[in-house]
């Protein structure tokens, strides 16, 4: 164990869908789950961080307070943060930097969002001074747009092929099946994602993730706490990355026009999204061959494949390798989403790295059910936010 | 009548017809080329103090990736009625090393391109009104035909 460990005693989550509600509801409903499964009052949280949403006005940017209020107002010291697809992720870390300091013992993370339908849309109005509105206006590069340029370069370079891209699809679908939390629970076969239209070529429809509503939250509390509750041998959080890139970042990311330029500065030896996951790594003091599982950030199937090799679990242009063994899948060496990931639930951002981080809590004690990874003892997740952020949890038991 | 080409967007590309370029900025001091000018200072880490020189970037590179999109994108993307779907290309300028997006030239199959071939900078409408046509960079292989 090292002096960095905090405890996660209680994971919740609202099951993903498309229920139009108020965002506020998801995230209640996932922190009573939590803290009754912390076994913990709600008068002893002595602190909450609440992942924003950007969706739903007003209460959906000071998420910390609005849930707070919702559970009823105990006086406690708040925060709400916001880093994209990474909020989760950053909550985690100030609520673990808060409970390292000795300022918090018992603390709440939780996320939730409601969203619309179809494409994520740049805000509205004349904002010619937007880099986000103008990708829209000038190049129609909307966010599959960028997924569709990651999967045509996996085929050029390393003969990824459409099909491959629908087995990762047909597998997180056998993993999901059984996930109650899951919105989409049905298993796709290869001619059904194959005959689904493209989106953005060669990405097809039931290629690319959906945007979804949802709730997770979390009980993370001090290992000291932890001990005096008589829990001996709690789930831990051993690595959080929130790591942003080193300058040049030579990807072409969301929402950007360019990478940065390579011609002054040489790019550095990891490029960002291979630097996400080394640095929870290094905090933990492990490294991808001690990982029993994966949660990884299936924006669209083919980035699945990209992540394989971003986490370490492959080299550069073996991810289909992997796939194709069946290594991903519950069973094999090294299985990857077997909460079914965004294939199975579509995205809710400031909730789902917390989900992914509830997954592998219930995946280290034993209790994820059918979709149980035998044995399991460390997990990590990985997750990228658009505009640089990084995100990684490492829990181990 | 022929209708006046006019940028879609003022400052960030010349309108030379046979040789369009992109217009750029260049941080001397690290060597290091931005392209759109987003905030005034150079990115570089440790360089924000450098000026930074408008500099015209070069319009040859070569193809990192692509995708086609066959759904209409939101607002402010102004699609053609019927929705025509459209190339995304993503370039790697030969000398700045950096990858610039932008919409493959009109004409061009998608299934005739891949990843590493020869890439030049072209006009492209990118959408008209009454007056006028809006046009932006696009991307055509060095060997292709069209505009």
């Amino acid at each position: 164990m090292s002096k960095n460990d905090v405890a996660i005693l209680g994971a919740g989550m609202h099951e993903w869908g498309k229920w139009g509600r108020n965002f506020a509801e998801y995230g209640v409903a996932a922190i009573k789950d939590a803290i009754k499964e912390a076994d913990v009052d709600w008068k002893d949280v002595d602190f909450i961080v609440g992942g924003d949403t950007m969706r739903n006005g007003y209460p959906g940017y000071v998420a910390g307070a609005t849930f707070a209020k919702a559970m009823g107002w105990t006086g406690i010291p708040i925060a709400s943060c916001y880093a994209a697809c990474a909020t989760g992720a950053q909550a985690i870390d100030i609520a673990r930097t808060r409970i390292l300091s000795g300022m918090a013992d018992v603390v709440v993370v939780a996320g939730a969002d409601t969203t619309p339908k179809g494409f994520l849309a740049p805000n509205k109005g004349e904002r010619g001074f937007d880099p986000d509105w103008l990708r829209f206006r000038l190049l129609g590069a909307t966010n599959p747009t960028y997924f569709g340029l990651w999967a045509q370069r996996r085929m050029d370079l390393y003969g990824a092929t459409e099909k491959d891209f629908a087995h990762v699809k047909m597998k997180n679908s056998r993993h999901g099946i059984s996930n109650p939390n899951a919105r989409f629970k049905k298993i796709y076969t290869e001619e059904e994602v194959l005959a689904s239209p493209f989106v953005s070529q060669p990405l097809r429809l039931f290629d690319i993730c959906a945007t979804s509503d949802g709730g997770a939250a979390l009980v993370i509390t001090s290992m000291d706490y932890a001990k005096k509750k008589g829990i001996k041998n709690p789930v831990r959080i051993s690595g959080v990355s929130t790591i942003s890139p080193t300058f040049p970042q030579t990807v072409i990311d969301m929402p950007d026009f360019t990478t940065d330029s390579a011609a002054g500065i040489s790019a550095p030896d990891r490029s960002f999204r291979d630097s996400i996951a080394y640095a929870a790594y290094e905090e933990a003091g492990l490294g991808p061959e001690d990982m029993d599982l994966a949660e990884v950030y299936d924006l669209s199937s083919a980035l699945e494949l990209d992540w394989y090799e971003n986490i370490g679990l492959c080299k550069p242009g073996e991810a289909e390798g992997l796939l194709r063994d069946g290594a991903t899948e519950i069973g094999g060496r090294i299985p990857v989403n077997p909460s079914g990931g965004l294939g199975c639930f579509g995205e809710a951002v400031p909730a789902q790295a917390i989900a992914q981080v509830c997954e592998l809590t219930w995946q280290l004690r034993g209790s994820a059910g059918e979709r149980q990874v035998e044995g399991a003892k460390a997990g990590i997740t990985a997750n990228q936010g658009l505009f640089g952020h990084g995100s990684s949890v490492l829990c181990t038991r | 009548m022929s209708k006046n080409r006019v940028p879609a967007i003022e400052g960030w590309l010349t309108m030379d017809e046979d040789n369009p370029q992109l217009l750029g900025y260049l941080d001397e001091s690290s060597g290091t080329y931005f392209f759109p000018k987003d905030v005034s200072i150079s990115h570089a880490p440790g360089h924000v103090d450098a000026e930074l020189k408008e500099v015209a970037l070069s319009n040859r590179g070569k193809l990192w990736s692509y995708t086609t999109n066959h759904y209409k994108p939101p607002e402010p993307y102004v699609a053609p009625d019927p929705f025509e779907p459209y190339t995304v290309a993503a370039v790697e300028l030969n000398d700045e090393r950096m990858v610039v997006l932008g919409q493959l030239a009109d004409g061009v199959d998608p299934a005739n391109i891949e990843v590493g071939m020869e890439m030049q900078l072209v006009l492209g409408k990118l959408y008209e009104d009454e007056e006028n046509e809006y046009m932006v960079w696009k991307w055509k292989p060095v060997a292709a035909e069209g505009n």
